[in-house]
């Protein structure tokens, strides 16, 4: 008997039947649900907040965590930069004996960095110096930043129109260079500025190249740690966007031309500093090796230098921090997710008892017309499960939608991981499921004879 | 002698009610034969709903041996049970009970549905139902747009669906006017005529006239058991 009972259970399970079955159930559960739509509305709240936030949330985390590994990525992931820093205590001393400070990376400690370690595949030395420049009448406060012409692949930034300098031009120390994004629009509002010139100071330079956009922070902050103090303000009247505009030119033209004390005049007063180079991006040839050449370099530098002039950045450190942040930022947003939709399911719980005492009287008519344990169990599971991914629809929705009103808004990057929308559908339903059999299971248990008899 | 078709031998059931013990059935042997009616009568408490609880395949008895249609179902476990309700039982109640959500075929339709019939077949069987009991013009609407008289009818032919061994029906005029009560009471003197085995659980002498049987418990025994012809 029971050997026929089970396989007319699995009959019953696999066929056709069964499909007609689920669909009729179904369409029960709907109408059932429908007819307390309010109450329907109510409950499934708690898993459309739920739903909506994480998708939400996991958005505007993926978007601002891909803006910034975009970031430390544009500096290159092999790299290790070494940027020169004014200490911080030599702005007491200098008053004492002399106006001229002297800190910063030495073509020396390049040298060095060069020869000794094995791993640097290359290195470029650049220095930025910020000098006014013109064009006929116009004048623009700008970064002069001499390098070398592998500086493009270095830094992951290329020239948009025109041409890099050569190494012919860097070691005849030339007057050519490349502007950069932003710069023609200032200097050159009608021309074509490639093929023309542009003074700074006493010197004519000739462009021949323009490059494409930074993106903003790395522009940002390739340029800070120096000439802050006397020129910001000057720098945000100037580019607008407060990075000030940058010109490459050959490194060697660079030291020629304005020699290696800068002085700078603000407001009465002047200022003078010796800086031989203010950044060294080392390229390592292997990943792996990036984090032992950092600490060789940084130990070669502390040997060389006896005040804390330098500061050293390993974007590859950079990134993993991000991504470890990232990490973080998931589980913590995984937690709030599984409370919001633990809550969602205990409200939907609730209901489902509620309704299942209501519906006495209809678990014992059906028992009675010959409706198993199972159907009764899979009727409610079904609604149940109807509404929890009702609300995971709903909240799909509108975790959609939200990121898009924020981007559209707030002009902050939002991106949706095509998983996220399925993920949390998912769990709505997998919710439904896991909150839906306690109900069910008392639904089906209830003694026929009894359940008929309740009013 | 038409067959007999349900029979109960010695049957006891006992429950729990609060903390004290009940027996409602204290040993009854009865059987039933084909094209029956018969009408079950006692005072309350006798053990009438018992008895019809357990020969719907509702309850188990505590003690002795019910066989419907040749299979002893005293000892089935609860899926078997459900599939001999629904397959040879009807049920008329006195309150109806229709589903309140499903509208008129929808109801007719439910013991079709839990024995897996094609949806076409079912709702031909239930369209025919609904004709035959007078509700042809009411196919669509839902129990409470519905007279008591008529949602009676509903569950006379919800009763019919499956083509039942036995009907079985509690006080089915128990909450019906008189004009409604004889109403379905013509129905079921119809479905006799058909050779349907009925059941019917009364309070009233008049209704049990009617039948060509009448059985009367009390204090969970036979005490009467005649037949009229």
């Amino acid at each position: 008997m029971s050997s026929y009972t089970s396989a007319a259970t699995i009959r019953q399970l696999l066929g056709l039947t069964s499909v007609q079955r689920l669909v009729r159930t179904t369409q029960l559960g709907f109408k059932s649900l429908w007819l307390r739509k309010l109450r329907s509305l109510l409950t499934v709240l708690g898993i459309v907040f739920g739903v909506c936030s994480v998708i939400a949330m996991l958005a505007i985390g993926e978007g601002l965590s891909y803006e910034a590994q975009e970031q430390i990525r544009r500096l290159g992931s092999n790299n290790i930069i070494v940027r020169s820093v004014k200490p911080p205590e030599e702005r007491r001393t200098t008053s004492e004996r002399s106006y001229v400070v002297e800190y910063g990376i030495t073509y020396e400690d390049i040298n060095r960095i060069k020869l000794t370690i094995p791993s640097v595949e290359i290195l470029v030395p650049s220095r930025n110096i910020r000098k006014d420049v013109w064009n006929g009448v116009h004048r623009v406060d700008c970064d002069v930043v001499g390098t070398v012409p592998w500086y493009q692949e270095m830094r992951n930034h290329h020239v948009e129109r025109g041409r890099f300098f050569t190494e012919e031009e860097l070691a005849s120390s030339v007057n050519v260079c490349v502007l950069g994004h932003g710069l023609p629009a200032s200097l050159f509002p009608i021309d074509d500025p490639i093929g023309k010139t542009v003074r700074i100071d006493g010197d004519y330079y000739q462009v021949i190249g323009v490059m494409e956009p930074k993106s903003r922070q790395a522009g940002g902050s390739s340029s800070s740690g120096f000439g802050e103090q006397t020129n910001q303000e000057a720098a945000k009247a100037n580019s607008g966007s407060g990075a000030p505009f940058e010109m490459y030119i050959p490194l060697n033209a660079a030291k020629n031309r304005f020699g290696e004390t800068i002085v700078q005049r603000s407001s009465g007063s002047f200022s003078a500093e010796r800086v031989e180079l203010h950044e060294a991006t080392v390229k390592v040839k292997n990943i792996d090796d990036v984090v032992e050449t950092w600490h060789i370099i940084a130990d070669l530098m502390s040997r060389n230098h006896k005040k804390q002039d330098y500061d050293i950045i390993v974007p590859l450190d950079l990134l993993r921090q991000a991504e470890r942040t990232k990490r973080i930022f998931n589980i913590v947003l995984g937690a709030i997710a599984a409370i919001s939709l633990l809550v969602g399911g205990i409200g939907i719980m609730n209901i489902m008892l509620a309704t299942v005492t209501e519906r006495t009287r209809e678990i014992g008519i059906r028992r009675a017309l010959g409706a198993k344990k199972r159907d009764i169990v899979m009727q409610f599971l079904i609604e149940t499960v109807l509404l929890s991914a009702t609300g995971g629809v709903i909240g799909v929705a509108l975790g959609l939608a939200i990121p898009q009103i924020i981007s559209y808004f707030a002009e902050l990057k939002t991106i949706i991981a095509f998983w996220s929308p399925i993920v949390a559908f998912t769990i709505s339903g997998v919710v439904g499921i896991i909150f839906g059999i306690y109900p069910a299971m008392r639904a089906a248990n209830m003694d026929p004879v009894e359940a008929l008899r309740h009013e | 002698m038409a067959d007999i078709i349900a029979q109960i031998v010695e049957v006891r059931k006992r429950y729990m009610m609060g903390l004290v013990e009940v027996e409602a059935l204290r040993g009854v042997s009865l059987d039933f034969r084909q094209g029956e009616y018969i009408t079950i009568m006692g005072p309350s408490g006798c053990g009438k709903s018992t008895l019809l609880n357990l020969l719907g395949c509702l309850d188990r008895p505590t003690d002795g041996q019910y066989i419907l249609g040749g299979e002893d179902v005293s000892t089935l476990d609860d899926d078997t049970l459900s599939s001999i309700r629904g397959k040879r039982i009807g049920f008329v109640f006195q309150s109806y009970n229709l589903i309140q959500q499903l509208n008129v075929l929808e109801n007719i339709e439910v013991p079709l549905y839990y024995q897996g019939r094609p949806d076409e077949e079912a709702r031909a069987i239930a369209t025919e139902l609904a004709v035959r009991v007078g509700l042809g013009e009411r196919l669509e609407h839902r129990p409470y747009e519905l007279s008591g008289g008529q949602q009676q009818r509903v569950a006379v032919a919800r009763a019919l669906a499956n083509d039942p061994l036995i009907i079985l029906a509690d006080e089915p005029t128990g909450n019906l006017d008189s004009t409604s009560g004889s109403d379905i009471l013509g129905v079921f003197d119809e479905l006799h005529r058909q050779g349907k085995t009925l059941i019917m659980v009364t309070h009233s002498d008049e209704v049990s006239e009617r039948a060509q049987r009448v059985i009367r418990l009390r204090d969970g025994k036979v005490e009467r058991d005649e037949r009229r012809n």
